[in-house]
């Protein structure tokens, strides 16, 4: 092994000590300098430390990965690459985009707190994008997660939120038993805890036993991370009782970062372990575990959310349903449908903040989130009502907006990884339910669009640094549907 | 000059929205000059086409090379022909909603958007180009009819956006899978229609994925069994919106099926032909069979629309050129036809006399208080009988004539659904206009409003229009019949050779 070269781990891993920085920073001024000021004034000048710490994290991230080769510390400890450098920006733009539409938030006055629990947990996913190594990924994963719990608890004077964030915690630790289990397994079989090794030691011993409890306990384990069938059963609790802002957190950034490492884990570590998920065609291995929770997960998420009428509920089973078709890029295990995969999550995590961001608002204008407290959007709040026009119709997948480009390149990337069009049950199914999604999405749609406001309701004021985030994802939102090669070429 | 037709049609749209909100007379002006100008882009775009045989390319730019799509607009006959019924039907579509008081802003800017989409897909000769635009016009026209829309309307405009949306993800399915083939055949990635109409996919493939995709614009064309968001869609909409289901939008799914998955998978349609061809009479024979009953006025045009579709199936099945020019050129004028027919029940009638129900309007004396709109009604009702002298007689004709000679038992079949067609019209002409029963005393507190200005202006318009193609159909079977006989044409895999011309 080399000498340890200190300066160049801090060189690897700027943007994360920036991050680290930030929190300190961030948390630091909330104590000291915004003590006794509005919460507003707090949250304000704590966001906007804390966006200008993820901004330049960013733009260090995004600058140097053009041409940047792979660097490999602690056999896989810390991996830094083009791609893991790009998901880190997109996960700090993400982390910047929450941050912007939590301000005007009115649930805590422990911003100091509140913000450096994103932060951290943003530090934790940087970490996870970064580790090929099974011990890193689940030290980094235990960051996020822990800080994901207490996002969702912060909300005190609410019932639900301290309920969600408790039946998320417990979850959370079961699926995070599970995990280790699975790695403890892994590193059993192969004496290794490095992907790449992992998978040499595997290759020719055939579908072990202990393989398969391995491989299925990984994914019970990354299952609940991504919220897919069966272990998803935690996620309408969080999405509905956690403040708003919280939830997008969970369902954008922390799904960016999961899918990456799903993807690596699978196609790095167990090599040799696909299977074959394909119609009449069946071989064990984690392929048909993945097939199976992907089309339970389409499934079950688009059937259940038809009957919500809370709309972050209805996002929440949503969510379930597009971690199923997110696993078909996980299934196709090819380069291109690792991109498309990258590019259907970004732009999915993108869309639901956005979506996410309009319930914020209209949660504090009329008190609830229900699909009738949607009604009459268009009169009372135009801009808005027409930001959630453009996500809901992304996410259900029409065109030019982002969802369809990136339903497309995932499912067509799906169909051409097997020979004889292996996998096309699957995307037909995916298909068929992304048509049933479109029902509820326009339901949401209905109410903001065609009935009609109780009498006399005023005019929502949305904020405007609220409003100018949620214009600049719309306008995102469409940009990469029309032009997705502005992202599909740092995929 | 063709392309303009989709850039100042959503230039309109954008215009509208920056509108002030209580505004109406200039968003009703900006609409109108909106739809005027695409129109003539449009007339003046098909008039410099030299060859309307070819296809000619407009735009061609790289859109995804990762995927092979294009921005590719290009139009041959066939393209042709539609632009220009667009135009019309979003001219006439604007001034048949002139007296839409109730957000009328939102209302125009839902109508150009469908008609931009509309405009997109019939130039587009990119299949995901194609697509994008197809699934565009799905939410106007949701919209259009839950929020201006009358009977059910919420139920009516969820029924038509979810047969719109099942059918389009049946074309999606039959999309990826047919590009991964393909990518396969022709060593790229490639969407674009010239490439892939060359492509031989084996004919296993063919076999089934053709019918998905054909089902699946089918249904936007109202094949029966699919076709019943079409009644409850007409008679939910706005008069405008209506006028543009029946107008344009069910020939979208006409043109997809020939334009996508004939054209794509010709194997597949020579197997499925009869199949076609039976659905196609099915949908003629039961169309006309329930307008016959319809109390309500608008269902008896909505089910009318099913059976008139039905020729253009049936003519797509023929697989012979008489049979495809006669399908084309009922697109064409069953577009006009019913656009007026919708017209004269909705705007004439149903908003003066606030019922579509025979047994009040019997009562009413129409024909006398609302001379122009009987006249109106019965020419237009003529010319859907398919009467010599306007257009939906040339193209029937030809539709039979080319079916004649590969299912002569099926022709005379449709042939029972023509004679049904007479009595149903002739008793919608007697019931809503012409009845004798005894005369409700009139409401002298509420005369009916005399027809208005923009009303006679779209009326004569749609009814020169069928009137000018019946005289004279040579004007449009320029365009439409190079299409199918030149040799370079796209469709010559799909034609039936030994079949008498």
């Amino acid at each position: 092994m080399n000498p340890v070269n200190y300066l160049q781990i801090l060189q690897l891993a700027a943007p994360e000590t920036i991050v680290t920085l930030t929190v300190l920073v961030v948390l630091g001024a909330d104590l000291t300098l915004l003590r006794g000021k509005s919460i507003a004034a707090r949250f304000n000048a704590g966001a906007l430390l804390a966006v200008l710490g993820c901004a330049s994290a960013a733009v260090f991230a995004f600058t140097r990965q053009a041409g940047q080769m792979e660097f490999n510390l602690f056999s896989g400890m810390l991996v830094v690459g083009q791609s893991s450098d790009f998901v880190k920006v997109a996960l700090l733009v993400l982390t910047i985009f929450t941050i912007l539409i939590s301000t005007s938030g009115k649930f805590t006055d422990h911003v100091g707190e509140y913000l450096s629990l994103i932060l951290l947990g943003t530090l934790g996913l940087m970490f996870l994008v970064s580790a090929e190594d099974l011990l890193m990924i689940f030290i980094a994963l235990e960051l996020a997660s822990l800080s994901l719990y207490i996002l969702t608890a912060f909300n005190k004077h609410n019932a639900k939120s301290s309920e969600a964030a408790l039946k998320y915690f417990l979850f959370g630790g079961m699926s995070a038993a599970f995990l280790l289990f699975g790695f403890s397994l892994l590193y059993g079989i192969s004496g290794s805890t490095n992907l790449p090794e992992i998978a040499r030691g595997l290759s020719g011993k055939g579908t072990d036993p202990l393989l398969i409890v391995a491989m299925v306990t990984t994914v019970i384990g990354f299952g609940f991370k991504v919220a897919a069938v069966p272990l998803h059963l935690w996620a309408p609790d969080a999405y509905e009782g956690a403040p708003t802002p919280s939830a997008a957190f969970i369902g954008a950034g922390s799904k960016v970062a999961s899918f990456y490492i799903l993807a690596k884990i699978f196609t790095l570590g167990f090599v040799g372990a696909e299977g074959s998920a394909v119609w009449h065609g069946y071989v064990a291995g984690w392929t048909p575990a993945v097939a199976i929770v992907a089309a339970l997960s389409m499934v079950l998420g688009n059937l259940t959310a038809i009957v919500q009428s809370s709309v972050k509920r209805l996002l929440a089973y949503s969510a379930i349903a597009h971690a199923g078709y997110m696993l078909l890029g996980v299934l196709g295990n090819t380069p291109t449908s690792s991109s498309a995969l990258m590019f259907y999550v970004i732009t999915y995590a993108l869309t639901v903040i956005g979506a996410f961001g309009v319930v914020t608002v209209v949660e504090a204008a009329t008190g609830g989130d229900a699909i009738a407290n949607f009604a009459g959007l268009s009169r009372r709040a135009p801009g808005l009502s027409l930001c959630l026009l453009v996500f809901l119709l992304s996410l259900g997948g029409i065109p030019p907006l982002a969802g369809f480009i990136g339903k497309f390149f995932l499912f067509s990337a799906a169909v051409g990884a097997e020979k004889n069009l292996g996998l096309l049950w699957l995307v037909i199914l995916a298909i068929a339910m992304s048509a049933v999604s479109f029902y509820y999405y326009l339901r949401v749609l209905k109410a903001a669009y065609v009935q009609d406001a109780a009498e006399a309701a005023p005019a929502i004021k949305v904020p405007g640094l609220t409003l100018f985030a949620l214009a600049l994802l719309a306008a995102l939102v469409i940009l990469f549907g029309c032009a997705p090669g502005l992202l599909t070429q740092y995929l | 000059m063709l392309a303009w037709t989709i850039y100042i049609t959503f230039f309109g749209v954008l215009v509208l929205m920056l509108l002030p909100r209580d505004n109406a007379r200039a968003a009703r002006i900006v609409a109108l000059l909106t739809a005027i100008a695409g129109c003539v882009a449009a007339f003046a775009g098909a008039i410099q086409q030299p060859h309307p045989g070819e296809v000619a390319t407009i735009t061609k730019l790289d859109w995804i090379p990762a995927i092979g799509a294009h921005y590719y607009l290009a139009a041959d006959g066939i393209s042709l022909v539609l632009v220009v019924l667009t135009g019309l039907a979003a001219v006439s579509g604007i001034l048949f909603s002139w007296n839409i008081e109730k957000r009328t802003k939102e209302f125009f800017a839902f109508f150009l958007a469908l008609i931009g989409g509309v405009y997109g897909v019939f130039l587009s000769f990119d299949v995901l180009l194609l697509f994008v635009f197809y699934e565009l016009t799905i939410i106007p026209k949701y919209f259009l009819i839950a929020r201006w829309g009358s009977t059910r309307k919420e139920y009516g405009a969820m029924k038509l956006a979810i047969y719109s949306f099942v059918g389009s993800h049946l074309v999606l399915i039959g999309l990826i899978a047919a590009w991964v083939v393909a990518r396969g055949q022709l060593g790229h990635a490639s969407l674009d229609l010239m490439e892939l109409s060359k492509v031989a996919f084996p004919v296993a493939f063919q076999y089934w994925v053709f019918p998905l995709v054909f089902v699946g614009f089918a249904i936007l064309a109202g094949m029966w069994p699919f076709h019943t968001w079409a009644p409850t869609g007409h008679v939910a909409a706005p008069t405008a919106g209506s006028m543009l289901l029946a107008g344009v939008v069910m020939k979208l799914g006409a043109y997809g099926c020939l334009r996508v998955a004939m054209v794509m998978f010709p194997e597949g349609v020579k197997m499925w032909q009869g199949e076609i061809a039976c659905l196609a009479v099915a949908g003629i024979v039961y169309g006309a069979g329930v307008a016959l009953v319809q109390k309500d006025f608008k269902f008896v045009i909505g089910y009318s629309s099913v059976s008139h579709m039905g020729f253009v199936l049936l003519g797509l099945a023929t697989l012979n050129t008489i049979g495809f020019d006669g399908a084309v050129l009922q697109m064409f004028s069953h577009g006009i036809i019913a656009g007026l027919l919708f017209a004269v029940v909705g705007r004439m009638v149903y908003d003066r006399t606030h019922t579509r129900d025979f047994n009040d309007l019997e009562t009413m004396q129409l024909g006398k208080l609302l001379p122009f709109a009987g006249v109106t009604f019965v020419i237009a009702g003529i010319a859907s009988m398919g009467l010599p002298g306007f257009s939906g007689f040339v193209a029937e004709m030809q539709v039979l004539m080319g079916a004649w000679a590969v299912f002569p038992k099926l022709t005379i079949l449709s042939g029972i659904g023509i004679l049904v067609g007479v009595v149903y019209t002739l008793r919608a002409v007697q019931n809503g206009f012409y009845s004798d029963a005894p005369p409700r005393p009139a409401d002298p507190d509420h005369p009916l409003e005399p027809i208005t200005r923009p009303e006679r202006f779209g009326a004569v318009m749609l009814i020169g229009a069928s009137l000018v193609i019946g005289l004279f159909p040579g004007l449009l079977m320029n365009w439409i019949e190079p299409c199918f006989t030149s040799p370079l044409s796209m469709f010559g895999r799909l034609l039936v050779k030994g079949v008498s011309q």
